[in-house]
């Protein structure tokens, strides 16, 4: 595992590395100020000094919004062409990956050189359980040499701020129950109605890309094709219509429900359970009638 | 400056597209194409900076068949200034492409390369951060907003991240990919389309720029993916709570 950054929670994160897993063998720490961002100009570069020292044969991040920014600029420095967006591993150098907004799944074979680098659509794979060994499995933890990390060919980047929402309600990647509000909504006020309705749920809120460009909700909520890819146990729509670049998120969760006053909108092409009605009532209603959360 | 965009001609987002009987791929004769949606927004905001007075030129690239001169001409009835068609009849990578462009930006010297985020027909949203890679410039992706400051040369970039917003600052030259909140592309005017037919659309082939189209991936098939079971409709909030306990499970 490589983990880049700087100060003392870099080494404790390095720690954990070390003893989360037992298939991992070596924890390599790049300990620095310039990585107390996550800038892609200097990741690129560890990540291709990394591998000119080591030869990985495979090197892989998760799909989301920090692995696709720097494994492809890491893939042109190293003269490979990147897998992304992987959702199977069929073999070492097979995989699967979907196209036309998962409308249509490609099986490639990598045919190139070292490394075959990866990026790896999160909600397709499981999670593996943490180490609860106590003699536990530590794997060895060294620290990247960076003396010839040469400042001046990296183009220059400067992080200015990250402007997030702070919220208590779960992760929208992996929470077991999403329940997301499109333009049906028509409003940020309304978006309240169905925050209580995820607060009930214990749920993560999304969004479509309608709600999020009308401004009911910050970007990210957006679930879709460019933005989130989410596959809980249970995702429910409220005035989504179901547009190919929406369903394209959210297509892979395990129960679908959709609420819908159009009896023709396209998501109840998808959902297991379709209601159409008004969600301006159903909402207050599943409010009054549901279950509190264990 | 010079500002170079890439635009890239795709299957038109709202084709409902289908997969070819053999496998081999996504059918794609007789189906409508476009210019990919987030390369006419990259197209836009280039004109929009230059409109402002902070650059001089936008020339537009397109790489790929004949017709890719389909998507240059709306780009240029769009505003660009000139275009460049680089004709290639092999399947376009991210990798070559790159480097296709790396060639041109050194003939060209651009200040700014703007391109899509991502290509709706393969989504693979690769090419941009390669090309700043090659070139060894800073890269802003997934870009919600874009402020240049001449005096500076740097270009101050917000970001559609997975946390929320991020704001980098990069030196010029630089490289942007846009995402679909930086701005509302304009529609090409009549006169406009007119007018495009008389700009220069400038003609190159890979190999006239020293690269080779070629693959390290190779396509084994293209599936459709797993369809859904139906579902049911149901008519009241009592009966949905009942099912979603008792027969999903989920609640």
């Amino acid at each position: 595992m490589l983990l880049a950054g700087s100060g003392p929670s870099l080494q404790e994160a390095a720690a954990y590395a070390a003893s989360c897993h037992p298939s991992v063998s070596k924890v390599l720490v790049a300990d620095s100020d310039r990585f107390m961002h996550p800038l892609a100009e200097p990741w690129a570069r560890l990540i291709q000094l990394v591998q000119q020292r080591e030869n990985f044969s495979h090197i892989v991040a998760a799909s989301g919004s920090f692995g696709k920014n720097i494994l492809p600029r890491a893939a042109a420095l190293l003269d490979v062409s990147p897998v992304t967006d992987v959702i199977e591993i069929s073999e070492s150098t097979k995989f699967v990956r979907p196209i036309y907004a998962g409308n249509a799944l490609c099986t490639v074979r990598y045919t190139g050189a070292h490394p075959c680098m990866l990026t790896i659509r999160s909600t397709s794979f499981q999670a593996q359980p943490d180490s609860t060994d106590s003699k536990a499995h530590k794997a060895p933890i060294s620290q990247v040499d960076l003396s010839t990390f040469e400042e001046d060919t990296i183009g220059k980047s400067q992080y200015v701020k990250l402007t997030s929402q702070e919220s208590e309600r779960p992760d929208l990647g992996n929470a077991r129950i999403v329940v997301t509000g499109g333009r049906g909504l028509k409003s940020a006020e309304n978006f309240k109605m169905l925050e209580k309705l995820a607060e009930k749920l214990g749920a993560a809120v999304g969004a479509t890309r309608a709600a999020v460009d009308a401004g009911f909700v910050p970007n990210d909520l957006q679930v879709g094709q460019t933005g989130k890819i989410v596959a809980p146990e249970l995702y429910l729509a409220f005035g989504v219509s179901g547009a190919i670049q929406h369903l394209a998120g959210m297509r892979d969760s395990k129960v679908i429900v959709a609420v819908n006053k159009d009896a023709d909108a396209p998501i109840f092409q998808v959902a297991d359970y379709g209601l159409v009605g008004d969600l301006f009532e159903v909402i207050p209603e599943l409010l009054e009638k549901l279950p509190e959360k264990n | 400056m010079k500002i170079m965009v890439a635009v890239k001609r795709v299957v038109d987002y709202a084709v409902k597209i289908r997969v070819k009987p053999d496998k081999t791929g996504v059918e794609t004769k007789n189906v409508k194409m476009s210019m990919n949606p987030f390369c006419e927004i990259a197209l836009e905001e280039a004109l929009r900076i230059r409109e402002s007075g902070l650059a001089s030129e936008v020339v537009a690239v397109s790489i790929g068949p004949a017709q890719c001169v389909d998507t240059l001409r709306t780009g240029l009835a769009m505003g660009a200034d000139r275009g460049i068609h680089v004709e290639s009849q092999d399947g376009l990578n991210p990798l070559s492409v790159a480097k296709v462009l790396r060639a041109l930006v050194e003939a060209e010297k651009p200040g700014l390369f703007i391109l899509g985020k991502q290509a709706i027909d393969d989504d693979c949203n690769q090419t941009g951060q390669m090309l700043a890679g090659l070139l060894k410039w800073p890269q802003g992706t997934f870009a919600s907003k874009v402020t240049l400051d001449k005096e500076k040369q740097v270009a101050t970039v917000d970001r559609e991240v997975d946390g929320g917003i991020e704001t980098v600052l990069l030196d010029l030259p630089a490289v942007i990919t846009t995402d679909l909140r930086l701005n509302q592309p304009r529609y090409a005017t009549l006169p406009n389309i007119m007018k495009a037919k008389s700009k220069v659309i400038k003609k190159h082939t890979p190999g006239d720029l020293n690269v080779e189209m070629k693959s390290d991936l190779e396509v084994l098939q293209v599936t459709e993916p797993p369809k859904r079971k139906a579902g049911v409709i149901i008519s009241s909030v009592d009966e949905l709570i009942d099912k979603l306990k008792d027969e999903a499970r989920v609640i």
